[in-house]
């Protein structure tokens, strides 16, 4: 799991996490285009989204709510969503 | 990886976007205990489902119960029944408030300066001897007379083994009063005499089912691969079942693991309390369980599963145009 906020290594990591969780085939963690839409695209649906919430929240500690499911259509949108959440985290551990 | 553009040409695409969002939020109503038929294997009254629960008779209750339905998320209620339009305040209410479709078996005639597009869908069993035998009456002539030429009116033609050989005679009567039909298939369980079905007959029902779609392309709303699946029960090698079913009441759904399933369906009894277990029958069982709807939705739910080659997709798509035609999300 990369430590720091680096956007590309969480998007890595995410990319990584969808392929195992979901079996999705022919596509590596590098061949996966953080842009492409997960939904319209992929066919990625909310069930699938909830089953990578729970592992990102394990892996990450970070909670993804349900009702911001429909604004995360993409890797990279998921990413910056976990970098913020992360961001607010550690901003709240130093006060 | 497989993506939809790479496995659509421009026209599949489009035709893709039209469908691709409309994220529909189903949940069933039983409007009524009560009908004005008995018909032999109507799923309802042959599992005691209208003794589940005592009727609201209150309409304000269900005024606030169909607002409750919308916050929940509800974006298409299906009625049923019983006789939905035996309570027509009832079915108002719903269609004031949400997109709503209501199935009856079309003896009374709905007035459409009060419900000017409510779509309506009508049973029907077969040809006059069948339905007569399965239902005391031929309702045909009667639903025909009332809802001829009406565009927000289909028939729910339930196909029996009586059937065979005999669909096309009775798609060309609704064709010639200028309404729709969508096929569905009876289910073994409901345990009539003579109306089991048989591996070998339903596999030559399945091409009847295709020649009907071939005639009458624009009679017959429905798609091959829906004839496969509900003669078949099966999908991409998956079999239809109890570990399968996507038409299972979200709150007494206890699966695990959980299958791709419709988010936060419900199939409400008309005390608007109690929960059925799933969009048909409780009793009945999942292995032979033919139900139209939750086949349909079976292909709907699991849309990346079909992201595998153009033929998969395109049938994906035609299964979700044919659900989206029938409850109005998109037009004939
Ligand atoms: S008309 Fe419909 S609800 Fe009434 S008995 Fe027949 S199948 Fe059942
Ligand atoms: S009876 Fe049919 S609709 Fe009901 S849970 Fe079983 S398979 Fe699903």
């Amino acid at each position: 799991m990369p430590t720091g906020t680096d956007i590309e290594k969480i998007i890595l990591h995410v990319a990584e996490i969808m392929i195992n969780e979901l079996k999705l085939e022919d596509v590596t963690p590098e061949t996966f285009d953080p842009e492409i839409d997960l939904v319209d695209e992929v066919g990625i649906d909310s069930m699938d989204l909830a089953t990578v919430a729970l592992v990102l929240r394990d892996q990450y500690g970070i909670r993804i709510d349900e009702d911001d499911y429909p604004k995360l259509t993409n890797i990279r949108l998921i990413s910056e969503y976990i970098e913020k959440k992360l961001n607010e985290k550690s901003e709240a551990a130093a006060c | 990886m497989k993506t939809v553009s790479s496995l659509l040409d421009k026209k599949w695409y489009e035709r893709y976007k039209k469908i691709s969002n409309l994220n529909i939020r189903s949940s069933i109503y039983d409007v009524t205990n009560r009908c004005n038929l008995r018909c032999k294997g109507c799923f309802f009254f042959s599992s005691n489902e209208e003794k589940a629960a005592p009727e609201e008779m209150d309409i304000r209750k269900w005024e606030a119960f169909i607002d409750r339905e919308k916050k929940r998320g509800v974006n298409l209620a299906i009625l049923i029944g019983g006789e939905p339009t035996l309570c027509l305040d009832r079915v108002e209410a719903f269609y004031k408030h949400l997109p709503t479709f209501c199935a009856t078996n079309g003896l009374i005639k709905i007035s459409r300066d009060r419900f000017p597009d409510l779509m309506l869908g009508i049973s029907l069993w077969g040809n006059e001897a069948d339905e007569k035998l399965l239902r005391g009456k031929d309702t045909f002539s009667i639903s025909s007379r009332n809802y001829e030429g009406d565009p927000n009116v289909y028939y729910l033609y339930t196909l029996t083994p009586m059937q065979i050989g005999k669909i096309d005679q009775i798609i060309g009567r609704i064709r010639d009063v200028d309404l729709k039909v969508h096929l569905q298939l009876l289910s073994n369980d409901e345990g009539i005499d003579g109306f089991n079905w048989k591996p070998e007959v339903l596999n030559d029902l399945r091409f009847e089912m295709d020649d009907v779609l071939d005639k009458f392309p624009d009679t017959v709303i429905s798609s091959k691969y829906y004839h496969e699946i509900i003669t078949t029960g099966k999908m991409l090698g998956r079999v239809f079942g109890w570990n399968e079913c996507p038409s299972v009441t979200q709150p007494l759904d206890n699966r695990s693991p959980r299958p791709k399933r419709l988010i936060e369906f419900i199939r409400w009894a008309s005390d608007l309390k109690t929960m059925h277990r799933c969009c048909t029958s409780e009793t009945r069982d999942c292995f032979t369980c033919k139900d139209g709807a939750a086949h349909m939705s079976w292909v709907m739910v699991n849309k990346r599963a079909h992201i595998r080659t153009t033929k998969d997709l395109q049938n994906w798509i035609e299964i979700y145009e044919m659900f989206a035609k029938l409850y109005q999300f998109i037009p004939w």
